[in-house]
């Protein structure tokens, strides 16, 4: 038999550590750290990172436009409005399954510049290179560069290289920075989020984050998961054109739940917009496979990033028009409204689990770390 | 999914619960013994799906939460060192030792990596022939033969550069010092699946019969912990104490004898501490002498680290089902996940990290629904 059999019916002996443990708590246990350095955590798009912005950069930089904090800025200049925003990708592997570094750099930008229901139009690329990299590889990110902004109809007007010593940098880090014009009428901002709002999802969700995992070392899933990497300014332009009959401003807030995921996402627009949500477990869609590699990592789909799905908030009475013209576009043909904005419970979002509970879902804290058992 | 979603079935979730509330006559304290039971529980909702009077309470089964605070600074101390590559599974990243977790160490320097096998420490140490690699061998009997494979592995193999941090606990001798103290509240387990899926369930026998006290070997999805509950609350209700097994469809009374066998080759039985406990005699895993080139104590001098437990915080009467989360006033408040005062706290399968993440809010909006309302939702359940 076993090493640890005929063990368990000895009397086990219990001593207390260091005497009876006490309600009271009057001094913290363990120290509290504030992060005295940077922590992967603190790029994760979770609590670290608000802490991060909340301690350090907003009190720097602080205004009426930042301070909305939206993934845009929203910039009245002569008479236009205009969309401007900026996002660094460091990405490992550079190229994986349904995409590459390259590819991101372009879609992340103009689905933030989208997400404010703009038209994207140009686009700024700054490269950090490091020393070694093949240039094979610059010209294979680049060419996909290219070919996304192409397909997205923006262009690349400026730009900056620089290079650092081996062992500085990791292969490739490229910000782009993008600037659109957002049509008049249209006011869209996770402020606007209104009880009764539906809440429209674009598709499958945790393709990207999954795909970048199962390439990293030592996970060979079987099946390759392919990232969902896309530009979503097409099927927000459809979303906007959708046949009203009058109805103005129905959009409230879209959204691309990026790092952190639906769930991270959601949980900052319902505090922005100090209103409550109710998610349905069982209409979120999730393909087999990632919620395969999931499951075996213990990982939540609902806070696994993506790279070519939008969050809408539209007015009830608009919802079905719109999903209708979703469905019509490649990008939305998936998509399904998830759950309400409502009343009760502000601040926080809730989910109807499949079998009947209820749960709360929370920021993602910082990284999402695979369970042991 | 398949395999899944059967387990995950609204309807003849609704059912056995109905069966529960047709057997049940009066309260019951149930203890589900293993971290990853109470994280599905308060995933799905589970516990406000049961009917009132099942009381689950959180058993002191996750590896995370249990693990000593004095072997996390030696684990620490370890890791800081020049030339170390300190290995672990991803949670245990997170948990704050007496100075900051490992996150803090990596940020500093240290070469801090998640494996998702033992055994990828090997592929590490072949391709870093000057580095030493440790791995923090932590956990339960389920994470056992993995980690004896590592070491096992690693003296065929030769690889002098491989090493294990171990701090492995079982389940039997925790239960059994749960049972036995005067304060025990518990009158059935929900059983550890995933740990009988090793060892067997031979072993819980002595514990039922000796306590008189029901043993449900459980799985881990949400129909799984309804079955078992009801199983074990079917027990009680007859006056019967045997074990009894949920989860056959995984495990047998014998568990896996090659996986059992290599265990008891690289291990042997000694005490341990559990962090929010105590010593429990005859409590965890050791490396045997023979595998002493690979224990990572032994190499790195790390014996005179000797941390005591602070005692401010409730969580070894949580881990015992003595109390419940929202019992400690620090609960939510200057206790959270992000800044963690105890073990429970530590791990997403603590019970109050569970609490915290899954339940809290539900908890204020209970509070905050008038009298009335909860009267009405009563009556309506009593009708029906």
């Amino acid at each position: 038999m076993t090493a640890a059999s005929g063990e368990a019916d000895r009397d086990a002996e219990v001593e207390p550590a260091d005497g009876a443990p006490s309600i009271m708590f009057g001094s913290c246990p363990i120290p509290i750290f504030e992060h005295k350095q940077i922590v992967l955590g603190h790029g994760s798009g979770g609590k670290l990172t608000s802490e991060l912005i909340d301690t350090i950069f907003r009190p720097a930089f602080r205004n009426p436009i930042l301070d909305k904090l939206d993934d845009q800025a929203v910039l009245t200049i002569g008479g236009a409005r205009l969309a401007f925003t900026t996002d660094s990708f460091v990405v490992t592997p550079i190229f994986f399954p349904g995409g590459d570094i390259g590819r991101i750099a372009v879609n992340g930008t103009v689905n933030d510049l989208a997400m404010s229901g703009a038209r994207p139009l140009y686009l700024s690329a700054a490269f950090i290179l490091e020393e070694g990299l093949a240039t094979v590889d610059l010209r294979r990110v680049v060419e996909s560069m290219r070919a996304a902004a192409e397909e997205a109809g923006v262009q690349f007007v400026t730009g900056d290289t620089k290079v650092v010593n081996r062992g500085k940098g990791d292969q490739i880090f490229i910000t782009t920075t993008g600037i659109g014009v957002i049509e008049d009428g249209l006011n869209i901002s996770a402020d606007r989020a209104r009880p009764g709002d539906k809440i429209i999802l674009s598709g499958f969700i945790g393709d990207h984050g999954m795909a970048i995992m199962s390439q990293r070392e030592n996970l060979e899933f079987e099946g390759a998961i392919e990232s969902d990497c896309a530009s979503l300014n097409g099927l927000v332009a459809s979303m906007i054109a959708t046949p009203s009959e009058g109805a103005r401003d129905f959009i409230h807030v879209l959204r691309d739940p990026t790092r952190g995921g639906v769930a991270t996402t959601l949980n900052e627009i319902a505090k922005r917009a100090n209103v409550g949500m109710m998610l349905r477990e069982q209409s979120v869609p999730v393909r087999e496979s990632v919620k395969g590699a999931c499951e075996i990592l213990g990982l939540d789909p609902l806070y696994v990033a993506n790279e070519g799905k939008l969050l809408a908030l539209v007015a009830p009475e608009m919802a079905e028009e719109v999903l209708r013209q979703m469905r019509r576009h490649d990008l939305g043909k998936d998509a399904v409204i998830i759950g309400e904005v409502v009343d009760e419970h502000p601040g926080m979002l809730l989910m109807k689990t499949e079998i009947g509970g209820t749960r709360v879902l929370d920021v993602m804290f910082g990284e999402q770390l695979p369970r042991i058992c | 999914m398949k395999y899944l979603d059967e387990y995950r079935n609204g309807p003849i979730a609704a059912k056995i619960v109905d069966e529960i509330r047709r057997v049940q006559t009066r309260p019951w304290v149930l203890m589900e013994v293993c971290g990853g039971q109470t994280h599905s529980i308060v995933k799905h909702g589970l516990d406000h799906l049961l009917p009132e009077g099942i009381e689950l309470v959180h058993g002191p089964g996750c590896p995370v939460c249990v693990t000593p605070l004095e072997m996390i600074d030696k684990a620490h101390a370890i890791a800081k060192k020049p030339g170390v590559i300190f290995c672990s599974f991803g949670d245990m990243l997170r948990v704050p030792g007496s100075d900051g977790d490992l996150f803090t160490i990596k940020s500093q320097g240290g070469d801090v990596r998640v494996v998702y096998s033992p055994l990828d420490c090997l592929k590490i140490a072949r391709s870093n022939p000057d580095k030493q690699v440790v791995f923090f061998a932590i956990g339960f009997e389920t994470t056992a033969p993995a980690n004896a494979m590592l070491a096992w592995r690693a003296r065929e193999e030769g690889a002098k550069n491989v090493s294990l941090l171990v701090s492995h606990v079982l389940v039997p001798p925790a239960m059994a010092a749960i049972l036995a103290s005067p304060e025990n509240r518990v009158q059935g387990f929900l059983g550890p699946g995933h740990v009988c899926a090793v060892m067997g369930y031979s072993e819980y026998e002595p514990l039922s019969a000796r306590f008189k006290v029901p043993i449900v070997i459980t799985g881990f999805e949400p129909l799984d912990i309804l079955q078992g509950t009801l199983m074990t609350v079917r027990q009680l209700e007859e006056g019967r104490a045997v074990v009894e097994n949920e989860y056959s469809r995984i495990l047998n009374r014998d568990g896996n004898p090659t996986a059992q066998k290599l265990v008891a080759s690289v291990f042997d039985i000694g005490d341990r501490k559990w962090r929010g406990i105590g010593t429990i005699a005859q409590s965890g895993y050791r490396l045997r002498r023979e595998f002493a080139e690979h224990d990572a104590e032994r190499i790195f001098n790390v014996d005179d680290i000797d941390t005591k437990e602070p005692e401010a915080c409730i969580s070894g009467q949580i881990l015992r089902g003595i109390k419940k989360p929202h019992d400690c006033a620090a609960f939510g408040t200057i206790c959270t996940p992000q800044r963690p005062l105890g073990a429970t706290m530590v791990s997403a399968e603590g019970a109050c990290a569970a609490y915290y993440t899954y339940g809290r809010h539900l908890e204020q909006h209970r509070a905050q629904l008038g009298a009335a309302q909860l009267v009405s939702v009563e009556s309506l359940v009593g009708a029906a």
